[in-house]
C-alpha cells in the first residue's frame, strides 16, 4: 500500500460512465456536498474508470440530490 | 463585406466561443472520458457543459439525452439508418434537404418504403396530408423543422401528435432552427431532433447531434458505429446507455467547448430574442422586396411563419449571376442555386436553377437588410 495522509471516513458512487460520474459531481456540487472524481479503486468492480469520492457522513444527502435528478449510480461504498 | 449565408453557416461567431475554443486548447486539450487524470476529467466537463447547454436549450430534462456527432447529416443518418430496416414504411416530405432525402433514398432501394408528402408552393407542409400518408406499418416521420431554401416553419407539435398516434417514431430536421427558433421536445411531440453546431447555434463547424425525447427507447435506435467509449473497457460489445451507445470514438472536445460557448450565449441573449430580431429583419426585407420590380420572392411571405432564410430570383437571370454580382460588385456574400435540397425546389417551382438567397442571422443589422435591397434594386437598374 502506497501511504497516503489521513483523511476523514470517505465512500466513492460509482457509474456505467464517466459522463455519468461527472454529471454526478456537478449535481453534488451543486447541492453544496464536498466530492471529487477520483479513479476508481481497482479493488472495487466498475464498468467505468471514474468514481466519484465523497464524505460517508454526507451519503444519505448524496443519494437524495442523485435521486432528484434521476441520475442513475450502481453504487456507493465506503472505502 | 456583408455575411448574408448564416443558412449554410453561421458567421461571425460570439468571441466567448473562441475564447472557450483556445482555453481547450492551451489548457485542458487531454481526451474527454476516457483517463482519470485532472485533465481529462476537465475535458469531460467541458463535453458535459455542451450537453447541459443544448438539452436546456431543447427543454431536455436528462442532459444524457443528447448524443454529439459530427453535424446534422451524421444524427439523421443515425436516427434514419438506425431506426429502419427493408420492409418497413418512412414518411417524409418534399421540403427536405439531402441530408434526409438522400439517406432515405439509399434505404428505398433496399427495400424500405418510402412516402414523399407533398408541401404547398410556399413550402408549408398540411399535417392533414401526412396523417392520410401514414400505414400501420410506419416505422418513422421523418420531417424537417424550417426550410433552408424558403424559411418556412412547419408545425411540427401537429405532425409529432400524428406520427406517435400511429406508433411512429418522429424524426425532426433541426438544423435550420435550433438557436433561432423555440423548440421544446417534449412538448412538441419530438422523438428523435437532429441539430448542428455551426448554424444557430453558434459553435464551430464539425459539431452537431441527436438528441432523443423523453419516451425513446433506444433500442428502437441501433448505432451505425461501435467503438471505444471509455466506459465498460472490459466488455467487447458496445454499451447499451445513453450517450456512450452512440458515441465510439474520441469527441470533438475542442468542438464542443465552442459549441457549449455558442449555446451559452443564445442562451442568455434568449432565443425569443434572436428570434424577435430577426423576424424584424425578414419584414424589412420582404416589405422592401415587394416594391422592387422584377424581383420574385418564394416563400410564404409572413415574417412569423419562417426563419431569416429568404429565396429570390431577378427575372430573367440567373441565380449564380446575381450571386456573383452580389459578390463582387455590392460585397455581399449569399447562396445561390439548388442548397442540397432539389426537392425543395422542384416544390417551390425552381428546379433545376435554383434560387438566390438571403439567410440573415443573430449578428446582421437592419443596415444588412438596407444594403441587400439598395444592392438588388441597383441590379434591376432601378
Ligand atoms: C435543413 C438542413 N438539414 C441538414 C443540413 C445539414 O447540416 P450539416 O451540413 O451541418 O450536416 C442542413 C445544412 O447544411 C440543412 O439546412
Amino acid at each position: 500500500m502506497i501511504r497516503r495522509k489521513p483523511t476523514e471516513p470517505t465512500g466513492v458512487a460509482l457509474f456505467h460512465s464517466t459522463s455519468l460520474a461527472i454529471r454526478g459531481e456537478r449535481i453534488a456540487r451543486k447541492g453544496g456536498l464536498k466530492v471529487k472524481l477520483v479513479p476508481t479503486p481497482r479493488h472495487l468492480s466498475s464498468d467505468c474508470g471514474t468514481a466519484l469520492r465523497f464524505r460517508m457522513e454526507d451519503i444519505d444527502a448524496l443519494r437524495a440530490l442523485f435521486r432528484a435528478s434521476s441520475l442513475e449510480c450502481d453504487d456507493m461504498i465506503p472505502l | 463585406m456583408i455575411y448574408l449565408d448564416n443558412a449554410a453557416t453561421s458567421w461571425p461567431k460570439p468571441e466567448a466561443v473562441l475564447e472557450a475554443m483556445t482555453a481547450f486548447m492551451r489548457d485542458i486539450g487531454a481526451n474527454p472520458g476516457r483517463s482519470g487524470h485532472r485533465l481529462s476529467v476537465e475535458a469531460g466537463r467541458t463535453v458535459l457543459d455542451a450537453r447541459e447547454a443544448v438539452a436546456e436549450l431543447l427543454s431536455i430534462r436528462d442532459p444524457m439525452r443528447v448524443v454529439f456527432g459530427l453535424n446534422a447529416t451524421d444524427a439523421l443518418n443515425l436516427a434514419i439508418r438506425g431506426t429502419l430496416r427493408p420492409g418497413d414504411h418512412v414518411v417524409t416530405g418534399s421540403m427536405e434537404h439531402n441530408s434526409v432525402m438522400r439517406p432515405l433514398r439509399d434505404l428505398e432501394a433496399e427495400g424500405v418504403e418510402l412516402t414523399v408528402v407533398q408541401a404547398s408552393p410556399e413550402g408549408f407542409m398540411d399535417p392533414v396530408d401526412v396523417s392520410e400518408a401514414m400505414r400501420p406499418g410506419t416505422r418513422l416521420v421523418a420531417m424537417i423543422h424550417a426550410s433552408n431554401v424558403v424559411g418556412s416553419l412547419l408545425s411540427i407539435r401537429d405532425i409529432g401528435a400524428i406520427a406517435r398516434d400511429a406508433g411512429a417514431l418522429f424524426l425532426v430536421d433541426a438544423a435550420q432552427t435550433a438557436g433561432c427558433c423555440p423548440i421544446d421536445v417534449g412538448r412538441d411531440n419530438v422523438d428523435l431532433l437532429a441539430f448542428t453546431g455551426h448554424k444557430g447555434l453558434l459553435g464551430p463547424q464539425g459539431t452537431g447531434g441527436l438528441a432523443f425525447g423523453p419516451d425513446v427507447d433506444v433500442s428502437r435506435v441501433r448505432p451505425l458505429r461501435s467503438g471505444g467509449t471509455g466506459s465498460r473497457s472490459e466488455h467487447e460489445v458496445q454499451p447499451d446507455f445513453l450517450p456512450d451507445r452512440y458515441e465510439s470514438g474520441t469527441m470533438n472536445g475542442v468542438g464542443l467547448a465552442g459549441l457549449a460557448a455558442g449555446v451559452r450565449y443564445v442562451l442568455e441573449r434568449g432565443v425569443d430574442d434572436i428570434r424577435g430580431h430577426e423576424v424584424g429583419l425578414v419584414r424589412r426585407f420582404i416589405d422592401g422586396v415587394r416594391g422592387i420590380e422584377g424581383i420574385d420572392l418564394y416563400g410564404g411571405g409572413d415574417a412569423r411563419r419562417q426563419t431569416a432564410t429568404l429565396s429570390i430570383n431577378l427575372r430573367g437571370e440567373a441565380p449564380s449571376d446575381v450571386g456573383l454580382a452580389l459578390d463582387e460588385d455590392h460585397d455581399i456574400l449569399c447562396r445561390v442555386g439548388l442548397h442540397c435540397a432539389p426537392a425543395a425546389h422542384r416544390t417551390i417551382g425552381t428546379f433545376p436553377d435554383g434560387t438566390v438567397r438571403l439567410s440573415f442571422g443573430a449578428f446582421n443589422s437592419r443596415g444588412a437588410v438596407d444594403a441587400a435591397l439598395d444592392a438588388l434594386r441597383g441590379m434591376v437598374g432601378r
